[in-house]
């Protein structure tokens, strides 16, 4: 093993830095002054962001426990630019009055926790991944529990860490079956012994749980509302776009590679977890008046449509998966943009305190109205693209009862989003939000999801690149 | 005489859906985090046994035991300090009280 080959751990490595620096710099910063790390946060980040566009060679590492491929770095990619934007949006509430401690430990939380999703999605080894998974959630929980002196706060924290433990209980009974069952931890080599029997299928339906724990898929989805209510802005948004992501792309991965030989196992098993997922968030978003509540279901129904594009099982599905969490990335970060932008500068977070919003913030109104349809799927917006993929993987399989039910789920997501954009265009309201200029640094993140949205719908050599790489089962 | 394989694998069966069970009976938030715990060790003791009974040339059992034990315990840390705030506020750690929000 050469000193180059760290090289294909650049992401690894460069965060880590990152890491450390931002500790460094808290630990030796002028005594008695509070210092604002957003700055240098967000500097780092756009530094690892732009590294992480380098091409970066294939090869794998420590004896296959890390694998990096062009996929990978892409998703990795995405994440990055996930977590940015994220950071770009919380700037004025992290140097805002509510946080004026302890400010350099969202970004060092928030940072590890994207190292452990590095880790998980390059692992190829159950080891490597368990460790990689455990990075991604412990310190979520401590952010979600980041605003001491709110009840909520640390409340939803609560929820998150015992119910994150159980999931990685019931995680990790399934890979030690897997183990007893195959006699290895290596994918590949799991991969070769899988066959199907019933203790390795017992094995599967229980990692498959544990996974579902991560993304919110319905049986295990309880925790989400009320995590996501309690949480603070920035560690809701990045909950559910980056943490979400990285956790279903590396059930993609798996059920792709290691689980492809019990297919037929696993795909009517999607089938009806999907259409639940679908089906039990759209009804239960239909009631919310709590904005992040109501985007937390709302997230539980997207995730239902991105089974549908797993569940078929071809490079389509693949390619699909992969835009979609880009797209799901870019929307739903400009929702929670404005949601938080709003939430800084006047406190509200009810459905009718965004009365009359385009009356006095148009651009806010309009950018919420983008992305609420790229969420729903309404073509000009790139949303429309992400379903019709997802839909099409499905559709080429032959589950045309699966991509009937997708659709009818589309239409009524369709009324609870649009519930919005009537409140913010026509509904009157004698006490709307008052007009407000957003600081440059939160506007970008703005401008950038707003961007987002628009182009990736159109630029066809994102989706095509994407599917260079993909692969069926 | 050697104890059988299975004896071990019913052991640290029980002890998982024990864990289970009491993860959704109990109500105290200490007791809660001992149920995981138990479910943790079930989970041990599995790759222990399978290592050292079936697959005893490579010792990626052990290792993964002993990874699952560190993470456990950094999982059990931070949501000891987040019980403790919870506990700073409505001087409870009842989960039943910390429930401010309800759909």
């Amino acid at each position: 093993m050469q000193i180059e080959d760290f090289l294909l751990m650049r992401h690894e490595i460069l965060l880590t830095l990152g890491i450390l620096i931002i500790l460094m710099a808290d630990l030796f910063r002028p005594h008695g002054r509070e210092s604002s790390f957003s700055g240098l946060a967000i500097g780092l980040m756009a530094v690892i962001t732009l590294a992480g566009l380098l091409p970066v060679p294939q090869g794998s590492l420590f004896g296959g426990m890390y694998v990096s491929t062009p996929l990978f770095t892409l998703v990795k990619n995405v994440l990055t630019m996930g977590t940015l934007i994220v950071f770009l949006q919380a700037h004025s509430w992290m140097t805002g009055p509510l946080t004026l401690r302890r400010r350099s430990e969202f970004y060092i939380l928030l940072m590890s926790t994207l190292l452990g999703m590095y880790f998980m999605i390059s692992s190829g080894n159950f080891l490597m991944l368990y460790i990689g998974l455990e990075l991604a959630s412990i310190p979520v929980a401590a952010a979600a529990a980041y605003d001491k002196f709110r009840m909520d706060s640390a409340e939803s924290g609560m929820k998150y860490i015992l119910s994150s433990a159980v999931s990685s209980a019931i995680l990790l009974y399934g890979i030690s079956l897997i183990y007893g069952a195959t006699g290895s931890l290596y994918f590949e080599r799991v991969a070769a012994f899988y066959t199907g029997t019933p203790v390795q299928m017992l094995a599967f339906v229980l990692f498959f749980s544990g996974l579902a724990f991560k993304i919110s898929l319905v049986p295990f989805h309880l925790w989400t509302a009320d995590v996501y209510q309690g949480a603070p802005t920035g560690v809701t948004s990045y909950l559910s776009v980056v943490s979400k992501g990285a956790s279903t792309f590396v059930l993609l991965v798996l059920l792709y590679t290691v689980f492809s030989k019990i297919a037929l196992l696993w795909q009517p098993m999607l089938f009806v977890v999907a259409v639940v997922t679908m089906v039990v968030g759209n009804l239960f978003a239909l009631r919310q008046q709590h904005m992040r509540r109501f985007i937390a279901f709302s997230s539980i129904s997207q995730a239902g449509y991105i089974l549908v594009g797993l569940a078929a099982g071809n490079q389509l599905g693949m390619s699909s998966v992969v835009y979609y969490i880009l797209v799901y990335v870019c929307s739903n970060l400009g929702v929670f943009g404005v949601i938080s932008a709003i939430e800084h500068a006047t406190g509200k977070l009810r459905m009718d305190d965004y009365n009359g919003l385009y009356h006095t913030n148009p651009r806010l109104a309009l950018l919420m109205t983008l992305s609420l349809f790229s969420l729903a799927g309404i073509p000009p917006v790139a949303g429309f693209f992400g379903k019709f993929f997802l839909f099409a993987a499905a559709a080429q399989q032959g589950m045309y009862v699966l991509v009937i039910l997708a659709t009818l789920n589309t239409i009524i997501s369709l009324y609870y989003y649009l519930l919005v954009v009537k409140a913010m265009f026509i509904n009157s309201n004698n006490t709307p939000v008052p007009f407000f200029r957003t600081c440059c640094v939160t506007r970008t993140g703005l401008v950038l999801c707003a961007l987002g949205l628009v182009v990736l719908g159109f630029a066809a050599v994102v989706y095509q690149q994407m599917f260079d790489m993909s692969f069926g089962l | 005489m050697d104890v059988p394989v299975h004896f071990f694998l019913m052991l640290s069966a029980a002890m998982f859906f024990i864990g289970v069970f009491g993860f959704i009976i109990r109500r105290n938030m200490i007791t809660l985090l001992m149920a995981v715990e138990l479910m943790l060790n079930a989970v041990n003791i599995n790759f222990v046994v399978f290592n050292r009974f079936l697959y005893p040339d490579y010792f990626e059992g052990f290792f993964f035991a002993l990874f699952a034990i560190a993470i456990a315990a950094a999982e059990t840390s931070v949501a000891i300090a987040i019980i403790i705030n919870v506990y700073r506020k409505i001087r409870s750690i009842e989960a039943d009280d910390v429930a401010e929000m309800k759909h």
